[in-house]
């Protein structure tokens, strides 16, 4: 039978835990709220933007050069890019597990076709690096601030070698925040680019030519699709970790109640033993 | 005719005006276009420069830069690749970026992108203009 100094201690311990697990929630939920604030004021400018590109698309679509845009064309998907969205620390749940296990399905599904590997986050990093996967990239601590000048540079050298032809398609591979209790992994194909439906024609007065226009605009919609995994993936992490945490502070709880009935009970049993010892004894003398 | 059409700024991170203006003054790539209500239609890249509007009597600036403009009849939309409200700029830095962008230009290799520097000084200057005047207004303000 364990004594009751090693039951203190061991509560003692499993109390430590859980102010720990617990000041992890609140930063968590913290940091959620942030984030979760940005992917709001992030959702105008994608809208006003995907409406824009489709107008234009919609106005050029008469010309031939829009089916021959590089950034629209088509290729048969020889070498493909993954842009793999990971959070940089753990004890978040199952949320890398499950986008690793998603990462490894996405390979799977093109045996045989050359997958590069852009991680943005360090868990994902480190489990292609192990595995020495194709890693085209990596970039850690973008989700901290989640700043959109932070990812540019990363959307636009794989629009480069996309442009170039290095690669014949991009998919992003991201956890989507739907809502604090339910995520949802998301494969998305930003290139070639997937021209959002026009909503109508206008005819508008162009200052530069609509070619040119597209010319810039096309990009930039590939960087905002970029932009908005980040978003979205921060959020996501920040709501599992949350989610985790807060289990982990109640589990903790739930074995402090079980341990503390359990020191209570040896207690007694001892106590008992020693009342019946005294009374044991005192029989005998008399 | 309408007295006001729905002005809408915004850049990636954050939306910063969506409001009933009277009129807006914006920086095109081209130069300055003026906006009233009903206007035609129209398309731009968006410069550099510093875009101002009008709700009543309230005149309010921001400084953009980088992006796109669509006009309807009814709203303008702004998509800035860089958007800040002179209160927002810090005058210091302001002056730093803008020596930064000077030295820039000065020690350019020959055969660099000459276009991209000077885009960038047109930029401090800018941000650097708007900031001391809403210094001004508010010192004289106050």
């Amino acid at each position: 039978m364990p004594s009751l100094i090693d039951i203190r201690r061991r509560i003692r311990s499993v109390r430590n835990t859980q102010q720990i697990t617990k000041a992890m929630k609140m930063v968590s939920t913290a940091r959620l709220r942030r984030a979760q604030e940005r992917v709001l004021l992030a959702r105008p400018y994608a809208r006003m933007l995907s409406e824009l590109v489709a107008n234009v698309a919609a106005a050029a679509q008469s010309e031939e050069l829009l089916a021959a845009h590089p950034l629209l064309v088509r290729r048969a998907e020889e070498r493909v890019q993954l842009v793999f969205y990971t959070a940089d620390r753990g004890l978040a749940g199952a949320f890398n597990s499950n986008l690793i296990k998603a990462a490894q399905q996405f390979l799977r599904e093109r045996e045989g076709v050359r997958v590069e590997i852009e991680a943005i986050g360090r868990k994902g990093r480190d489990f292609f690096r192990k595995r020495k996967a194709a890693l085209s990239g990596e970039h850690l601590g973008l989700g901290n601030k989640a700043l959109y000048a932070d990812i540019v540079p990363v959307a636009d050298r794989i629009i480069e070698r996309y442009r170039s032809a290095e690669i014949d398609a991009v998919y992003l591979l991201y956890n989507e925040f739907k809502s604090i209790l339910s995520q949802k992994l998301a494969v998305e194909r930003v290139l070639p680019i997937e021209l959002p439906k026009g909503r109508r024609f206008t005819e508008y007065i162009y200052e530069q030519p609509p070619v040119q226009m597209l010319e810039r605009l096309l990009p930039q919609y590939v960087r905002v699709s970029f932009y908005h995994a980040l978003l979205e993936s921060t959020a996501a992490e920040h709501a599992a970790r949350m989610t985790a945490m807060d289990a982990a502070t109640s589990n903790a709880a739930e074995l402090i109640d079980k341990l503390t009935l359990y020191l209570n009970r040896v207690r007694q049993a001892s106590i008992t033993r020693e009342i019946i010892e005294v009374v044991s004894g005192a029989a005998a003398l008399a | 005719m309408p007295e006001t059409f729905l002005l809408e700024v915004a850049t990636p991170e954050r939306l910063l005006v969506r409001e009933q203006v009277r009129e807006a003054q914006i920086p095109a790539a081209r130069g300055y276009i003026g906006v009233l209500p009903e206007h035609a239609p129209l398309l731009a890249e968006l410069g550099t420069g510093t875009l101002s509007y009008a709700v009543g009597e309230r005149r309010s600036s921001i400084v953009v830069s980088g992006g796109f403009v669509e006009v309807q009849p009814d709203h303008v939309r702004v998509l800035a690749e860089t958007a800040e409200r002179p209160e927002e700029i810090d005058t210091e830095r302001a002056r730093q970026a803008l020596r930064q962008a000077e030295r820039e230009l000065l020690m350019a290799p020959p055969g660099a992108d000459i276009a991209r520097a000077l885009n960038k000084l047109r930029k401090a200057q800018e941000r650097l203009a708007a900031a001391e005047k809403q210094k001004a207004q508010t010192g004289k303000r106050a």
